[in-house]
């Protein structure tokens, strides 16, 4: 199959521009968070700045292992939004993002600090509430265009003209939205890595990490972020650039309404946590998957 | 000037304090002077903290805690004393349980009296704490790194207050605007009580 030429320039893009599109995003959350606080707030640039400083720091493990587990963990997300944005397979990219997080808990977990530990069981909770409503996405993004594959979803192979995913996929739409506060770490479902100090065990999953490492750790993110609202977007196109274009657009109003609960919520139990996303992948998720196959059928 | 002057974690620690201090290094953070204007976090982990904010004086319980905390923030770091019983003991100074001011413990860098220390005086602390640290960074660069293992570092505290290099000078141009608040900076601590006792009754802060 020859490689597309737009495939390669969404990677390279991603790549080059993702650490930055990233950064600029935590950035300018962390100003809105301040305004809707009724404070002033740091500069946009903060999260590089922040990220300079933590390069600078003096590099301290607790064991050898530490800094590879991490190191694994940010190649791997790297891995998993260039096979994204490469128009890869969709199955492919969430089994390489689940194998990420996995190695970000096995750094906290090496570390054997029991806040760190703490911090891991609460990601490893924190993925199983999100992991089965991500498979159902993509499930959902199968049952529409007939393809797993990113390149022909986004090219609108086998949808009706005119039409968008999101017009069959609304309940599973929905659903990822509610998932999306887990993987963006935001209030209520922030449970294994807070960013703000007041409502955290010590620093959660991050706690034995420090300067190099955790600004690896903040890249990863920034990375990991882009790529997830680029699964937002996934929702959109069906070829056309104005759906596209409105996609990239929902896609950022994703964003901020996730800042927005960030700052109108506090921290849940973690019980509740897996329960409602669970509620939710069954009414919104299966229910999508179960009303599509019998449309599908009469069709 | 490095970036680790334009993004400065905190971690803050109650030695003794009446709260009286906490809560004001606490109102630093609200809307109201919102240092996170100047990329101040208030982290709650050490391992992520480059100034170390201690209030009320030390005693003999805590102090294994501030030195652990002291010795688990990584390199390049700073100290600052808020108040005036972490500068100095303050009116418990002569207590049977409290060893005094701050640095009878580990090296300070800033000292922010005051009862309780205003918070637009500890943000001016916090501002001069990041020319200590850029001080520090630079001391740095200028020796090959070497890595300090956990024994090196406990043996390095009976160095208290005699870092490396000479001390910091105080930073004309770090200086916030209200110069006229209270804020002494002192580049090395007393060495002996008599020192102690003209650098009181020379700011005579703690008579009353």
């Amino acid at each position: 199959m020859p490689v597309s030429i737009y495939a390669v320039i969404g990677l390279v893009c991603y790549l080059i521009a993702g650490p930055f599109v990233g950064g600029l995003l935590s950035g300018i959350d962390r100003k809105v968070t301040a305004r809707m606080q009724g404070r002033f707030g740091p500069p946009i640039m903060q999260p590089f700045y922040d990220v300079r400083k933590l390069m600078e720091k003096e590099p301290v493990t607790v064991n050898s292992g530490q800094d590879f587990y991490v190191m694994c963990f940010l190649i791997f997300i790297i891995i998993t939004g260039g096979l994204f944005f490469f128009g890869e397979n969709l199955l492919l990219v969430i089994f390489t993002l689940t194998t990420a997080n996995l190695f970000l808990v096995i750094g906290a977990y090496s570390s054997n600090s029991p806040y760190a530990q703490i911090g891991a069981e609460r990601e490893l909770l924190q993925m199983m509430a999100y992991e089965p409503m991500v498979l159902l996405t993509a499930v959902g993004l199968y049952m529409t265009t007939g393809s797993f594959r990113i390149g022909d979803i986004v090219a609108g192979v086998g949808l009706d003209s005119g039409g968008i995913p999101l017009q069959y996929l609304v309940g599973i739409f929905i659903g990822y939205l509610f998932i999306l506060t887990m993987k963006f770490r935001k209030s209520p479902f922030d449970l294994s890595l807070s960013h703000h100090a007041h409502q955290e065990l010590v620093k959660g999953v991050t706690t034995e990490f420090s300067g190099r490492t955790l600004a690896l750790i903040e890249i990863a993110h920034w990375y990991e972020n882009v790529f997830l609202l680029g699964f937002v977007f996934l929702f959109f196109p069906n070829g056309t650039w104005y759906m596209a274009v409105i996609g990239a657009a929902v896609a950022l109003l994703a964003f901020f309404l996730e800042v927005f609960i960030d700052n109108a919520f506090a921290r849940m139990k973690w019980q509740f946590a897996l329960k409602s996303s669970w509620l939710v992948t069954i009414t919104f998720g299966a229910a999508n998957l179960i009303l599509l196959y019998y449309l599908r059928g009469l069709m | 000037m490095s970036y680790i002057t334009k993004s400065p974690w905190i971690i803050h620690y109650d030695g003794s304090s009446c709260n009286g201090c906490d809560i004001e290094v606490l109102a630093c953070l609200t809307p109201m002077y919102d240092v996170e204007r100047f990329g101040i976090i208030n982290t709650g982990n050490p391992k992520h903290a480059d100034i170390f904010l201690i209030t009320g004086s030390i005693n003999e319980q805590n102090v294994s805690v501030v030195k652990q905390i002291y010795e688990q923030m990584p390199e390049p770091k700073a100290v600052a004393a808020i108040g005036i019983c972490a500068t100095s003991g303050g009116v418990f100074k002569d207590c049977y349980n409290i060893m005094g001011g701050v640095d009878t413990v580990i090296p300070v860098d800033v000292y922010v009296p005051g009862c309780a220390a205003r918070p637009e005086a500890i943000i001016d602390g916090v501002v001069r704490a990041l020319g200590a640290l850029d001080e520090k960074k630079k001391a740095m660069e200028k020796r090959p790194h070497e890595t300090t293992t956990a024994a090196e570092a406990v043996a390095n505290l009976d160095r208290m207050g005699l870092p490396d290099g000479a001390p910091p000078e105080p930073l004309e141009e770090l200086v916030l605007p209200g110069d006229d608040i209270e804020v002494k900076y002192f580049g090395t601590q007393p060495d002996d009580e008599s020192a102690d006792d003209s650098k009181n009754s020379g700011s005579g802060k703690e008579e009353a």
